[in-house]
């Protein structure tokens, strides 16, 4: 059985040095937690995954969670989400105390003002490779940009959007189903 | 009442965030920068490039920074990252009792295959929100801007240069041309 502290020591190294957020975590908390410290079986581990994708929030969070709980119940799942979040809460407040600071010093300056159009580029490479994964065909290539439009030209909450397709996912169901019943 | 406003927006996004880290930047950019203007949009994407290049999740990393920029102080980066995991614990936990119901529901299946779809478009707004006269200058027509922006754009889609090796080698450019 795992103690509380170990917990915390794993979680915090894992938020520690893991850069590139949650997708890069997983194979990370698998190695710890499974491999490592043999706390809990890679099949549950598997099962908490598909948990975790499934649930809003953040991926590295709600994984935390999820084998906290496992290994130490409620306890657990407190002191794993919040040890995986602190190193990141930590370094960022001070880089945004330090940044507040010296903004306007002419070296930040000029760094800021090249690297801001480099991380327009990170934020739009996601766009195409997401559209490979989520299978977009040229039938349902219109949602995407219906919804980028909306939010873009039209300030429409993303929030919104991603309520409005919920809802519209389901009901799609509902009538794909009412028509096949139909038919037979 | 910031603090108040800080953590119901937080809240909301924890709540909704669906898609990761680059789908929830979106919802963030929108509440923070279009509907709350807590931070400027050279703020916001300067605070994007301080988490591209720091360990941890862009939702804990945009959290932290926004609350202390919103408020200028650690209680504002506390209530806002608080408020952000706090709806995960709460889902999480329901969601691990009917996961074996909902896995092969028709219905929820459905709403899950749009989810996933309609992302794209909110994370597609994002990068379209953030071509702005700050980030590519007036008319965004700053032709050195838009060179870096194709220039990583190629370098990390399709020569597999890694982000923080992208956002170092553009500060050195904007170091030496600027």
């Amino acid at each position: 059985m795992a103690s509380l502290t170990s917990l915390f020591l794993t979680f915090a190294k894992i938020g520690a040095f893991t850069i590139g957020g949650g997708y890069a975590m997983i194979p990370i908390i698998e190695r710890e937690v499974v491999d490592k410290h043999h706390w809990i079986e890679k099949e549950d581990f598997l099962d908490l995954l598909v948990i975790a994708q499934t649930a809003p929030g953040i991926l590295a969070v709600n994984m935390a969670i999820l084998v906290g709980n496992k290994i130490r119940g409620w306890k657990g799942a407190v002191v794993s989400a919040f040890s995986a979040a602190l190193p990141s809460f930590i370094i960022i407040l001070c880089f945004a105390m330090f940044l507040s600071q010296y903004k306007d010093s002419p070296l930040f300056v000029k760094i800021f003002k090249a690297v801001r159009p480099a991380v327009v580029a990170l934020i739009a490479v996601p766009v195409f490779n997401l559209a490979k994964t989520a299978k977009v065909t040229w039938k349902t290539c219109w949602i995407p940009i219906v919804a980028a439009l909306a939010i873009w030209q039209f300030g429409i909450s993303p929030i919104l959007i991603i309520i409005v397709a919920g809802v519209a996912g389901a009901l799609g169901a509902l009538i794909e189903k009412r028509k096949t019943t139909q038919q037979k | 009442m910031i603090y108040l406003q800080l953590f119901l927006t937080f809240f909301k996004i924890g709540l909704f965030g669906f898609g990761g880290g680059y789908a929830m930047l979106s919802m963030i950019q929108y509440e923070i920068v279009e509907h709350h203007a807590w931070l400027t949009s050279t703020e916001f994407t300067n605070m994007v490039a301080v988490s591209q290049i720091t360990p941890g999740p862009i939702g804990i990393n945009s959290a932290t920074y926004a609350g202390f920029l919103a408020t200028g102080n650690v209680l504002g980066s506390a209530v806002a990252t608080l408020a952000i995991m706090l709806p995960s614990f709460i889902i999480v936990a329901l969601l691990a009792l009917i996961i074996s119901k909902v896995k092969n529901n028709v219905y929820f299946n459905g709403a899950m295959r749009l989810l996933r779809i309609a992302v794209i478009g909110l994370i597609a707004a994002a990068a379209l929100l953030l071509i702005n006269e700050e980030n590519f200058g007036a008319g965004c027509r700053d032709i050195i801007s838009w060179l870096l922006f194709a220039a990583t754009f190629v370098a990390t889609k399709w020569l597999k240069v890694h982000p923080i090796l992208a956002i170092v080698i553009a500060a050195v450019v904007g170091i030496i041309i600027y």
